[in-house]
């Protein structure tokens, strides 16, 4: 029981973040519907930015999320249809959609430089939180060898879009 | 006897061959799952690159300050490369995709 304990306060602690706290073992239909999410809610953000900012970087930034998002949706969608696996939802992605939610909210209240800034940080924060997830926690405990495969091209694309994020925000500043 | 008639044919082969123009090439970079295979290549002034995508994503073939190709998911995209140099390049959505090209006269 104390190993179990310290284990899930070690994953608490490594993934730095309260949505990504679960320590029971998730299941191949809870972790498509977390990859799913993270999707969306990354298409969501971009749609606010698309409409708020006139930075043609940030805004060329927002078209790709918007763009790369729906192409590997559209793709892990096909994938769980084919292996008959349910998204399911859980706690992991309700946290995730709840903070995203409280986030946009905050964004809403700013606009222009300081809205670019802030959307381009949330990004950056944002992908780190989702790349590291993907690695210690969805890919490991993922048991289907073709959503492995997809979350680890998604972990792929994660990483590039955190890197497009620094140098998009390098250039804010 | 046929080793006589036969010690020019080298000769004949090489003048024939060095006298043929120079033909431009295709090269060709395969994308797979966010990578450019084969990370290095080698080229001439006036070859053809290109690039096959075989991802679902769009990706570039970027050289900053330089030449910029943009390459859409499932197809492929071109550049005649018209200087020579080490061309480090990467994708612009994805810069963790990184490669290089090297250029000769």
């Amino acid at each position: 029981m104390f190993a179990k304990f310290s284990a899930a306060l070690a994953a608490v602690c490594l993934l730095g973040t309260p949505a990504f706290a679960q320590s029971a073992k998730l299941t191949d239909p809870q972790i498509a519907h977390i990859a799913y999410t993270a999707g969306v809610i990354d298409v969501t953000a971009a749609k606010q930015a698309l409409s708020k900012s006139k930075n043609k970087e940030v805004i060329a930034f927002a078209k790709d999320m918007v763009r790369d998002h729906e192409a590997v949706n559209k793709q892990a969608l096909g994938l769980v249809k084919k292996l008959k696996v349910t998204p399911e939802d859980n706690d992991t992605s309700r946290a995730l959609t709840k903070q995203a939610a409280d986030k946009q909210k905050e964004l809403a209240k700013l606009s222009g430089a300081a809205y670019d800034k802030a959307y381009v940080a949330n990004e950056v924060a944002f992908h780190k939180t989702v790349d590291n997830a993907l690695e210690k926690q969805l890919i490991p405990s993922s048991s289907n060898a073709e959503l492995k495969s997809l979350l680890e091209t998604g972990l792929k694309i994660f990483e590039g879009h955190l890197q497009h994020a620094e140098h998009t925000l390098a250039d804010l500043k | 006897m046929l080793s006589k008639h036969v010690w020019f044919a080298p000769m004949i082969v090489a003048a024939v061959l060095g006298s043929a123009p120079a033909h431009a090439e295709t090269v060709r970079v395969t994308i797979d799952k966010l990578m450019f295979s084969p990370a290095v290549v080698k080229a001439k002034v006036g070859d053809t690159i290109e690039w096959v995508n075989n991802d679902i994503l769009a990706h570039t073939a970027t050289v900053k300050g330089d030449w910029d190709v943009v390459i859409p998911p499932k197809k492929s995209a071109t550049l005649v490369v018209k200087k020579a140099g080490e061309f480090a390049y990467y994708c612009r959505f994805h810069p963790n995709m990184q490669a290089k090209l090297d250029v000769t006269n």
